[in-house]
């Protein structure tokens, strides 16, 4: 009796709040747009039964998407613009969990501390943070243009460059962590006999430390790419007019257009391509425990 | 062996570099007189005076703190309990879905767990405001909490509760007496990661509030839109400044307890 009960509340709280939402999304994305309240028609109630609804199913939202190019070109600039800060993450998280794993050991608590209070520290405000600086007068330009590398003031404020910069910014910590968990773990003494058997440090490197550290950069990657996939705040903040991502079409269609059912066709489909890096995902972390054991 | 090289030294340099400046920035420009951000015209705190007479962001701050409370504290009861389940209850018919849907929340975009959350409210008719960000948040913050609980959960010796169970107590007092105060460091982790993502969510809150509950990720985003403000680089320097001190704090007792469990360990060895 006490299990179920301990079983029965959690359980009872997801599938209301977090299970059930989501075939309504689905129901919803089926509907016609129609101004009320709520804005939309349902195409089909349960009442029916399961034939009625079968029968009537309508993926005329789902056309509309495939038709209007905005939709096409958004899903796959968030996936390029996600996939690149990926690449760009890891390009700077790495040296940055190596250079911690080789630190010397009274320092790695400290180090650690300061990786993890970014993440603490407001999302919002890190994003804001950037604004000031990559403005046209900001101070990026106004440092620029002392050192006299340029004349004119760039912009990067409400280009797709701040968005790589604000996601590269806000999610390096989801990079370092598990990249520097994998390098600590390390045996230290596999580069010395590396290095004994006539490797050069930058070959023992690649041929040892970097696949060591395989499971690390993995997770690390699909830790910054699925986030950033469904991003709203940055591009909504750094990226301008011209930037387009789903998270922000979404977010417009519904509180800009109030077309609820393509909002939730949009949120549909971002589902379905999230599915794939996540079930990656997943099997690469049990591939990990499974090494582990 | 130490390999601690100059290009050690220059990627962390540069790696903390980046992660800093911006936030020394922001801060600094916050006691800048000038109301341009990036003109720099003299110390002054006078934003701050501004900000502390601003009522619409001392309302947001109130309502923001008491959905944080709420819904972390609600969270932690539920996600220790799921936690709970996930380790401790072996197998039961819907097991595959439970964990499922203890998982997604965490990889799932904000846009969409707030639209679906926002469709859910309107279809059962509940009206928005603090209540439903509330049920918003505690339905992802339980997610995080029970993958910080269950992973102490796994690596804690079971015997310890097998013990209490033979000694005589209910299970309720095991609990109480025995796993409650192992577990207790993640919990208390737990809560403040709940509750700071309570306070941090600007998505799931803007789909999910009516109007008489504006959160203060709600308004500093409508503030921020139209440009940079010197006032929201105050209220940013206390946010830092409050988060700064409870992560310098946590740590400090951490490397405390730490040192005295080495110095017993080395007292018992050497007692042996």
């Amino acid at each position: 009796m006490r299990k179920f009960f301990l079983i029965a509340v959690p359980y009872a709280w997801l599938l209301a709040l977090f299970l059930i939402p989501f075939f309504i999304v689905l129901k919803i994305s089926l509907s016609d747009v129609a101004l009320a309240r709520p804005p939309y028609v349902p195409q089909f109630s349960w009442d029916d039964g399961i034939m009625a609804f079968l029968r009537d199913l309508d993926f005329e939202n789902f056309v509309f998407l495939t038709e209007d190019s905005l939709y096409w070109k958004a899903y796959l600039s968030s996936v390029s613009i996600a996939g690149l800060s990926t690449i760009l993450t890891l390009t700077i998280g790495y040296p940055l969990a190596y250079g911690m794993a080789r630190a010397p050991e009274e320092w790695r608590a400290t180090l650690m501390m300061l990786i993890i209070l970014p993440f603490w520290t407001s999302f919002l405000i890190r994003v804001y943070a950037w604004m000031g600086i990559l403005s046209q007068e900001g101070l990026l330009n106004q440092f620029l243009m002392w050192t006299g590398l340029i004349s004119e003031p760039l912009m990067i404020l409400n280009t797709p460059t701040a968005v790589y910069i604000g996601i590269v910014y806000t999610y390096l910590p989801f990079m370092v962590l598990p990249i520097y968990s994998a390098l600590d773990r390390m045996d230290g003494s596999l580069i010395e006999a590396a290095e004994d058997l006539g490797c050069s440090r930058l070959s023992a490197f690649w041929l040892v430390t970097v696949p060591l550290s395989r499971n690390g950069i993995i997770a690390g990657c699909f830790l910054v790419f699925i986030p950033a996939l469904g991003e709203f705040v940055i591009p909504s903040l750094l990226g301008g007019s011209g930037t387009l991502m789903i998270g922000k079409v979404l977010w417009e269609e519904f509180f800009s257009n109030r077309d609820w059912p393509v909002a939730s066709a949009v949120a549909v489909i971002l589902l379905l391509i999230l599915v794939i890096p996540i079930v990656l995902f997943q099997r690469n972390q049990q591939d990990a425990e499974e090494a582990a054991k | 062996m130490n390999r601690f090289s100059w290009f050690n030294a220059v990627s962390l340099t540069f790696g903390f570099a980046f992660l800093y400046i911006p936030m020394i920035i922001l801060v600094t420009y916050s006691f800048n007189e000038s109301k341009l951000v990036t003109v720099w015209a003299g110390f002054s705190t006078k934003w701050y005076g501004e900000l502390f007479r601003d009522q619409a962001f001392l309302d947001a701050a109130w309502v923001t703190l008491r959905v944080a409370v709420f819904s972390s504290t609600l969270a932690t009861i539920l996600g220790t309990m799921a936690a709970y389940v996930l380790i401790r209850a072996g197998r039961f018919t819907g097991r595959t879905l439970f964990s499922g849907m203890i998982y997604a929340p965490l990889v799932m975009p904000d846009v969409i767990t707030g639209l679906a959350l926002l469709l859910l409210f309107i279809g059962v008719g509940l009206d928005r405001g603090v209540l439903t960000v509330v049920l918003a948040h505690t339905t992802f913050a339980m997610c995080y909490v029970s993958v910080v609980v269950s992973s102490r959960l796994a690596t804690f010796d079971q015997s310890l509760e097998e013990a209490a169970l033979d000694l005589g107590c209910s299970p309720a007092q095991a609990f109480r007496l025995v796993t409650l105060p192992i577990i207790a460091p993640a919990v208390i982790s737990g809560w403040l990661l709940a509750f700071t993502l309570s306070l941090d969510d600007l998505v799931i809150a803007s789909f999910t509030t009516g109007p008489s509950a504006t959160t203060l990720p709600i308004k500093i985003f409508s503030a921020v839109r139209l440009g940079v403000s010197p006032e929201i680089n105050a209220l940013s320097t206390i946010m830092i400044g409050i988060v700064t001190a409870g992560v310098i704090t946590a740590s400090v007792i951490s490397k405390r307890n730490m040192v005295r469990q080495r110095r017993e360990e080395q007292a018992a060895a050497r007692a042996q």
